[in-house]
């Protein structure tokens, strides 16, 4: 260090230590990071720009995967949505288009995500609850009624079954004679973080990646827009995780599904420009930032360096990002809409592509119509009016901002050692790792607000009492008993000997190693229902049980 | 299922020594279990035995459970929208088992004309989000008493 700036901080230290009130000993980031009062250029030695950031829409891309990013284009308000039927929630879907928003995320109910009809016995109580009910091809039609499919991209939430409701999706195109390459979108579809957070596993993990890999062949080969998988931190930092956890489980989840790609004969550049990423941007201002930007260092390096892709689309990581649902408290309701703000200001100041913001009453409801309206309109004043749009990745450069991202890079790194030397992320699935990895820092984190060593404001702070009801959707018993009389409808109605035929024909294929996407559109085209067709993949793959740990 | 005569929960004071028993379950298709295994863990640290069941387990399996075990008090946790259906289905099923003296408590998201509703047909408390751990162990500890 220079010896007038040596001296020149060592003044300040002084000074700061000398105040009148005696300044916090020490304070970390919500994740439990440790981070200083003042970062200085000493804290970048040997940092470099060229190596570290580049300029936008160049390797590695810390700064943006595009080059003109929210100057060419805004980020894709992407508000996710669904409840009751497919009737109700397509009059929603209707409603957002016309308020301004870009594409569609759907939101299934339970049954629909965990594989089960809603005349089935275990999707009492729960059709339409916390999304909209699908069970066969007629659901989908009318979900999608009079909306242009090549005019939107749509998203789909779903894991297990998401084969199935891709299929459902190209059949609904093809009814309205659509090419296969005119439909864009994304499934979800990343069954490994369901094993590691969110739960939603049916198979054994070795058949649901076969499905996966199936889902990414086919849209390798027929759909150039769409993206077959959106590979999720937003579920591991939503169990419990910290941002580093979040970070390094998730792009460790992108490598496996690249290298069973590889394995399956794909070229990595056949598939890897369309894999695409979601994260949760949660409270911590700062460190969000830090890890967008971290992620799409990292993951530029690993597909060019690890895997040798040579297509610079390979290189990009794109991704949604959706504020942190656990970060909303039930008390002072309406204060969830300034933490929403926030968080959502951090994923546009991390380059995100797309952008859910969640609703004040999602704590204790699906959202009202208000509500979601809330959300939608914080997203357009952060576009329009807060200026942040104008100047790209403005937190470049800044000695705690690039700090933080080395960091987060680093502590990514030793994650990704780690699982290596446990035997990849199926072997840490398995013996409980991340599992094991979350819930503590879950415990951990509630620790500290028992503890009154963070502050949540309503919550440990700030009370008021229990404050006035917010009125919340309902969703009445009539939703279900409609549901299972269309489906009842649908099933006496269609070629019962044809829906016979195709599962047959579908256990055959599951039997064998072809891909399974021709015979599940042969089955959604016959109006066999989604618990019919998990039903019979049931009986090939078996049902996946997990190690219980707490 | 027991006999009464050996059952510790019949015979043992209600006192606060008493070393609770207490099944969590996640009720109902989610798998939102971060809730449910905080909560479990605090409660084992506050020296309460705790028994998690783990995910999907239907009304059935939670009473047999129960009985089987031999606990105190069930914690149902539940996230889907399904509490309506299936945790009146609980109280039902430990009326037909001559086992109401087992307490049912709850958490996840159940808004508040729910909990209110379900309170009045036999579920103890309902603990939301932004429930302190504190709260639940309290709670736990003095005998399952609502605040």
């Amino acid at each position: 260090m220079a010896l007038r700036r040596k001296t020149a901080y060592e003044e300040w230290a002084t000074r700061y230590r000398a105040g009148k009130r005696a300044p916090k000993e020490s304070a970390t980031t919500i994740s439990g990071v440790p981070v200083e009062p003042l970062y200085t250029p000493e804290d970048l030695a040997g940092w470099s720009y060229d190596d570290k950031l580049g300029y936008p829409g160049e390797f590695p891309y810390t700064r943006g995967v595009y080059p003109s990013m929210y100057r060419g284009q805004l980020w894709t308000i992407r508000q996710f949505a669904g409840y009751g039927t497919a009737e109700e929630t397509n009059h929603r879907y209707k409603f957002l288009l016309s308020q301004g928003q870009a594409g569609l995320s759907v939101a299934f109910d339970m049954p629909t995500l965990m594989g089960y009809d809603s005349d089935d016995p275990l999707s009492e109580g729960e059709v339409g609850h916390c999304g909209v009910a699908i069970d066969s091809l007629e659901d989908m039609e009318t979900l999608f009624s009079g909306i242009r499919l090549d005019q939107i991209t749509t998203s789909m939430t779903i894991n297990s079954p998401a084969a199935i409701l891709y299929a459902m999706y190209i059949a609904v195109g093809e009814k309205e004679g659509l090419a296969l390459g005119a439909l864009g979108g994304t499934l979800q579809n990343d069954i490994l973080k369901e094993y590691i957070a969110q739960k939603e596993y049916i198979f054994p993990p070795e058949p649901s990646m076969r499905l996966v890999v199936d889902t990414i062949v086919f849209a390798a080969r027929h759909m150039p827009r769409w993206n077959a998988v959106s590979i999720s931190g937003y579920h591991i930092r939503e169990a419990g995780s910290t941002a580093v956890q979040e970070l390094a489980f998730t792009l460790a989840d992108g490598m496996a599904y690249v290298e069973a790609s590889i394995k399956a004969g794909l070229n990595v550049d056949e598939f890897a420009p369309r894999l695409s990423f979601f994260f949760d941007s949660h409270i911590d201002f700062f460190e969000e930032i830090a890890k967008f930007r971290a992620a799409r260092r990292l993951w530029a390096r690993i597909m060019r360096d690890k895997y040798g892709a040579r297509d610079p689309k390979s290189w990009m990581l794109r991704f949604h990002t959706q504020t942190a649902g656990v970060s909303l408290t039930r008390q002072q309701v309406e204060n969830n809409i300034s933490r929403t703000a926030y968080e959502a200001m951090a994923a546009v100041l991390g380059g995100t592509n797309s952008l859910h913001t969640n609703s004040m009453d999602e704590v204790l409801a699906l959202p009202t119509e208000r509500a979601a309206q809330i959300a939608l309109r914080t997203q357009q004043v952060l576009a329009h009016e807060t200026g942040v749009t104008n100047t790209i990745d403005p937190l470049a450069g800044s000695f705690f901002m690039e700090r933080l991202t080395d960091e987060m890079e680093q502590g990514a790194q030793q994650y990704f050692d780690r699982i290596d030397e446990q035997g990849g992320v199926l072997s840490c699935i398995e013996n409980g790792f991340f599992q094991r990895e979350i819930a503590d820092a879950a415990f951990e984190f509630e620790r500290k607000l028992e503890a009154n060593e963070r502050i949540v404001v309503g919550v440990n702070a700030y009370k008021e009492g229990e404050g006035a009801d917010v009125p919340t959707l309902k969703i009445g018993p009539e939703t279900e008993r409609g549901q299972v009389a269309r489906l009842k409808a649908v099933k006496a109605r269609r070629d019962n000997t044809s829906v016979r035929n195709r599962l047959e024909e579908l256990k055959v294929a599951a039997r064998s190693s072809d891909n399974l996407m021709p015979p599940l559109l042969n089955c959604v085209k016959a109006y066999v229902s989604e618990g019919e067709i998990m039903g019979a993949l049931k009986d090939v793959f078996g049902v996946y049980r997990e190690p219980i740990l707490f | 299922m027991a006999p009464a005569e050996t059952s510790p929960r019949s015979q043992a004071p209600m006192n606060q020594n008493k070393r609770w028993r207490v099944l969590t379950a996640k009720v109902g298709l989610d798998g939102h279990d971060r809730g449910v295994k905080v909560v479990s863990r605090a409660l084992r640290d506050a020296g309460v035995e705790v028994i998690y069941a783990g995910l999907r387990q239907t009304p059935e399996m939670v009473v047999e459970a129960a009985i089987q075990e031999d606990v105190d008090a069930i914690g149902v946790s539940l996230h889907s929208g399904a509490h309506m259906t299936l945790i009146p289905r609980i109280l039902e099923l430990l009326k037909e088992r001559d086992a109401s003296d087992i307490v049912i408590f709850g958490g996840g998201i159940i808004p508040q004309d729910d909990a209110t509703e379900l309170k009045r047909m036999g579920v103890v408390e309902i603990f939301g989000p932004g429930s302190s751990l504190q709260s639940i162990i309290d709670f736990v500890n003095h005998g399952f008493k609502a605040a």
